[in-house]
């Protein structure tokens, strides 16, 4: 049987040691692995109610099925230690900081060691090594890679703590960017979100029951950004605190969900979880929006780390505050 | 009696040993579940761009190793005994390698298509009945710890070198390994396109009220000769 050398990570540079005060880079390291075994293992409490709830509801017997098999999916990952799907997706991190904390090494020693642990979990969980060359095809087997992970920053006004978070999401299906015009309105809006869902949600390609992170606004990057991290980054349940939005939300899950396409794009009401709209401020003619569906392999960790060292791990990310998105901000 | 509509589906229980026999696909129906024992192969893009583009044959014939091909990669990894150990398995969308499967097919014998969310029923009746082949697709999709269940062992692996974990063609023994639901039957129908029919009854109502974007977009326009506002 053929055998394979997993590339190290080759980003050089040697750091001091951490001094008093410091966020160390070795906890960084191991703290960054356990949350990748969580992240792939373990689903968040708050999407397996979800799928339970709906499972009580649905009527359809093939969504139904379907619905009991990734209730049961979730107690096998759990049990036996497995990623609960197949395809672990592309592993990110959205790390935060508050503005008093301090890193051993720096940034650069927290991105090498960022690096390192999602190289080594890839291993040792393991989890499928997805991340190639787009035009060699080239594999380094680790998940590591040119511009891989992505690696996200924010910061707080407060604290001496950073906190890790890291997201494992598919990368082909249920996505798109358009734009779109004040003359299109609230309903150009409804529509993208519609004509998407119902793209990528037939033959459940989308992977539904999903969560569908909306972004509006911005320009093209932070519209796909926004979107992101809505679906990733908020709990099931969670509304935006503009009650416009808030109510926006419910309005799309129904319109989604009235289409009655279930897990698999069987019919069925089980197929949008949750919607979560975030917006930027954008160009005076412009609305562009942008669309993730995270899939019912909803995977996120976060940890808080402080300078004196203690770690606390939570399944939600908390990731949206009002410093974040600039609230009140003139 | 085949499956027309959507509400016919029965759900009948199947199980499989694989490499599989002709005479086990014939009278499976349209929503049928599927548990696979013996050995099947994996095999996507990389598999078929090696064999098929590039004429480069398999250190031994696909058709020696079994006629079932999962359109997937594991999370794999190689263990302390010079093996590999594989934790979790879902497939990958089939719908974008129908321009490989008529040779696929000619060149392996391959009965039986295990992948995520089919391809559709002109694909079945003219690439997949002529062969005798159907399609089962995996459930959910991310059913991965699951389907992690169901495989026992790694046989052996071909071109981990050339194509890397997530494409290199994994030979792999199955224990129960399931549910898949039959996606096309031996006329070549498509479960995936009764369900759709069904979903369509709704979009009117979905969309009402909800007009075309004052800026198309090519893709909703076909004609390049046409502008877009």
């Amino acid at each position: 049987m053929a055998s394979l050398s997993f590339l190290e990570d080759r980003q050089a540079g040697s750091f001091p040691p951490a001094a008093t005060g410091e966020v160390p880079g070795d906890l960084v390291l191991e703290v960054g692995k356990e949350l990748m075994s969580r992240a792939a293992i373990g689903i968040p409490p708050d999407f397996k109610a979800a799928v339970k709830d709906m499972a009580e509801e649905e009527k359809n017997p093939l969504s139904l099925f379907v619905l009991n098999q990734i209730a049961q999916n979730y107690e096998i990952a759990e049990e036996d230690g497995r990623p609960m799907c197949g395809d672990t997706g592309l592993p990110r991190w959205y790390v935060k900081m508050g503005n008093d904390c301090r890193l051993q090494g720096g940034f650069c020693l927290l991105e090498k060691n960022l690096r390192q642990a999602t190289a080594e979990a890839t291993r040792e969980i393991p989890l499928r090594p997805n991340r190639v060359h787009p035009i060699t095809r080239a594999d380094n087997n680790n998940n590591v890679g040119i511009h891989a992970p992505e690696i996200q920053y924010a910061f707080e006004p407060e604290g001496s703590w950073i906190e890790l978070t890291t997201v494992h999401k598919g990368g082909l299906f249920g996505t798109d960017y358009r734009m779109l015009f004040p003359a299109d309105g609230i309903p150009g809006i409804k529509r993208f979100f519609l004509d998407t869902w119902v793209e990528f949600g037939r033959r459940g390609m989308a992977c539904q029951p999903a969560v569908i992170g909306l972004g509006i606004g911005g320009c093209k990057d932070t519209t796909m950004r926004i979107a992101k991290e809505a679906a990733c980054l908020r709990a099931v349940g969670d509304r935006n605190p503009d009650p416009q939005l808030a109510e926006m939300e419910e309005e799309l899950k129904n319109l989604g969900n009235s289409v009655g396409m279930g897990p698999m794009g069987f019919a069925g009401g089980s197929g949008v979880v949750d919607v979560h709209v975030e917006v930027a401020h954008t160009h005076t003619g412009g609305m562009q929006v942008a669309m993730h569906c995270f899939c019912f392999a909803s995977r996120r960790a976060t940890a808080r780390i402080s300078t004196t060292g203690e770690v606390s791990f939570r399944s939600d990310p908390q990731w949206f505050t009002p410093y974040y998105r600039r609230e009140g901000i003139a | 009696m085949s499956i027309t509509h959507i509400d016919q589906v029965e759900m009948n229980e199947v199980h499989l040993t694989c490499p599989v026999q002709a005479d086990d696909l014939k009278d499976l129906k349209l929503g049928d579940l599927v548990y696979l024992d013996g050995v099947i192969y994996t095999g996507r893009e990389g598999l078929y761009r090696r064999m098929l583009d590039e004429g480069v044959a398999p250190p031994v014939p696909l058709r020696e190793v079994s006629n079932v091909n999962f359109h997937c990669s594991p999370a794999a990894s190689p263990d302390e005994d010079g093996g590999f150990i594989v934790k979790a398995v879902t497939a990958t969308a089939s719908f974008r390698f129908g321009k490989w499967m008529k040779a696929f097919f000619e060149e392996t014998g391959c009965k039986l298509i295990i992948g995520k969310a089919g391809m559709n029923s002109k694909e079945y009746k003219e690439l997949f009945v002529p062969s005798g082949a159907i399609y089962l697709t995996t459930v959910g999709y991310g059913l991965g710890a699951t389907y992690g269940r169901g495989v026992t062992g790694v046989r052996d692996v071909f071109w981990l070198e050339e194509l890397g974990i997530a494409q290199a063609v994994w030979v792999l023994e199955l224990k129960n390994l399931g549910p898949f639901i039959v996606e096309s039957d031996a006329e070549g129908n498509s479960l995936f396109e009764l369900s759709n029919k069904k979903i369509n009854e709704n979009l009117e109502k979905a969309y009402e009220g909800l007009p075309q974007p004052v800026l198309r977009r090519y893709g909703e326009e076909l004609d390049r000769g046409e502008e877009l506002v």
